[in-house]
């Protein structure tokens, strides 16, 4: 169907609206950040940057990041080794319970999140298993390995069992055909799932609202003082997760541009 | 070679389906247990008597319930027809400009939710961005926008965006151009090669899409809270009220057990009619 000049320059217009309307509330948590009021009223009086040098001081926010740092970390390898043998089992091998298996990996993303927090916090308590930053490292792997398994199936479908066979035909066991054929294959995909993963458990809300018991991760935190007790370090917080997700983007794509690099030399 | 990868194929599904079992499937019996247990127990060794069903009717939670339902599917519609066009442009229009919107939207969803959801609070409250400059420029703001059932809405639409939009445009990229053009050929309006060719066709992004959405809007408690106030509770909030506050095991479960099952039967029938091989591998077998 070939549109019209007019209609392409509407649909670029209304991409470029639709992305200023998902950045647009940032602008205020911007703001808000610096701020030297502490109850926050626009326009902004006077300006500060007193709140990041209290964020980065204060003891509670460093345990809050770690917490949610230490999760996250876990969640990721977890994921990434998962989602590498899960998407075999999801896209390459032609088994008997492929079918099953796919139904199971997707059922928990088409889940709501929050009751199945509440669904494993009741099956820990009468398990008598106390909810920690372990249990919320459960909670949160149930929903991001399928996703990042998802993720490497696409990579999987699109290789080439061919190359597999070629490579066991010429006398290489199953384990070495796995090593230097299928994992350099599906790397790419694998990489992409764990920064999903990364992100996915950094920023999520639901899951460890409901799992992490006693300890705490910044979601969290951020959603307690905005509910009740605001206080002017929740903007100043929410600037710098941004900088720190924006950190970690770059950061990967720097790094599979140097494996790129060093594979092609 | 098909014994290979029987084996194989179960060998690489063990970490994950064993996670599965026992992070999915597992929580879910329990509370499947306790929903048919009698009220206030907190073991499953008693005779089922089924008593939480009823008090759902009886206590209102039922209502509030399908509250929360008719929100989702009120934010999956709106969803539905804010992201078509853009997604049959990236599908089917832009071409470098659609990896840009990729790019500017996943990097939006690295910043916690709620970090933005409380960006619009700042946004619409009173004093806030919006009715704090209105009043200095003006003289005259608009008050706070927040605490009622629409901004909810307009919060859910916000924060699940995504999760329509690269769906529908997957789906959408899957219509082959030249039955739109035979269509046309053949003297068929824009609204009919829309409802008759490109509807069908976009199906499974479509249901994918809209049931993400759905599911995702129904298990939603921070819009509720951070926007909407105290105008509607989320039902997840009642459930764990149930749990935590009640101290009502059984009458929690029974809650969540419903909302569990309108949401498998959804997600069953919508997984079931997909061919997933053919949407994610786009056609390889």
């Amino acid at each position: 169907m070939r549109s019209s000049r007019s209609t392409e320059i509407a649909l670029f217009v209304y991409g470029l609206l639709i992305i200023a309307f998902l950045y647009l509330p940032l602008v205020p948590v911007g703001f808000a950040s610096i701020s030297k009021a502490r109850y926050l009223t626009f326009p902004i009086r006077q300006y500060t940057t007193q709140w990041f040098g209290q964020a980065l001081e204060s003891a509670t926010l460093a345990e809050l990041a770690s917490t949610s740092l230490r999760i996250a970390l876990i969640v990721t390898l977890l994921s990434m080794l998962m989602a590498f043998f899960g998407a075999l089992a999801f896209a390459r091998y032609q088994w008997r319970s492929r079918g099953l298996f796919q139904k199971l990996v997707l059922l928990p993303v088409f889940f709501p999140q929050s009751v199945l927090a509440l669904a494993l916090l009741i099956l820990f308590n009468s398990l008598g298993v106390i909810p920690s930053w372990k249990t919320a490292v459960v909670a949160h792997l149930v929903w991001i390995a399928p996703i990042a398994t998802l993720v490497v199936a696409i990579r999987a479908y699109a290789f080439d069992p061919m190359l597999e066979e070629a490579a066991r035909d010429l006398g290489a066991s199953t384990w070495t055909v796995l090593r230097e054929v299928t994992l350099p294959l599906l790397m790419p995909g694998v990489i992409s799932a764990g920064l999903f993963a990364f992100l996915l458990s950094w920023g999520n809300f639901p899951l460890s609202l409901f799992t992490t018991g006693a300890d705490s991760t910044l979601p969290e935190w951020l959603y307690a003082k905005m509910v009740a007790g605001y206080s002017p370090l929740v903007p100043t917080l929410g600037v710098l997760s941004v900088a720190g997700s924006i950190t970690v983007i770059l950061a990967a794509l720097a790094i599979a541009r140097a494996l790129k690099a060093v594979r092609t030399t | 070679m098909k014994r290979i990868d029987n084996r194989l194929g179960l060998l690489s599904a063990a970490p994950l389906g064993l996670l599965l079992l026992l992070g999915f499937i597992a929580p879910v019996a329990v509370i499947a247990g306790f929903s048919i247990m009698p009220q206030n127990v907190f073991d499953l060794a008693h005779v089922p008597d089924f008593s939480s069903y009823p008090l759902l009717v009886e206590q209102g939670y039922l209502k509030s319930l399908f509250r929360s339902l008719g929100l989702a599917l009120a934010a999956t519609a709106l969803l539905f027809v804010i992201c078509w066009p853009l997604a049959y442009a990236m599908a089917k229009v832009f071409r470098r400009f659609t990896l840009v919107i990729t790019i500017a939207v996943v990097i939006s969803l690295c910043v916690s939710e709620n970090i933005r959801l409380f960006g619009w609070a700042l946004t619409l409250m009173k004093g806030g961005l919006v009715d704090g400059y209105l009043n200095a420029w003006f003289g005259g703001g608009i008050g706070g926008a927040l605490y009622n059932v629409p901004i909810i809405v307009f919060g859910l639409v916000y924060v699940y965006l995504p999760f329509m939009l690269f769906p529908l445009a997957q789906g959408i990229s899957m219509i082959p151009e030249d039955a739109c053009h035979a269509a046309a050929d053949l003297g068929a309006s824009r609204w009919q090669i829309f409802r008759e060719i490109e509807l069908p066709l976009a199906a499974p992004g479509i249901m994918v899409g809209s049931l993400l959405t759905f599911v995702l809007s129904t298990g939603a408690l921070a819009e509720s809270k951070l926007l909407g106030g105290q105008a509607v509770v989320a039902i997840a909030t009642e459930i764990e009220t149930a749990f935590s506050f009640n101290q009502n095991w059984p009458l929690g479960s029974a809650l969540a057990m419903t909302l569990i099952l309108i949401v498998s039967a959804l997600a069953i029938f919508a997984i079931s009619r997909i061919d997933l091989d053919a949407v994610m591998g786009r056609g390889r077998s």
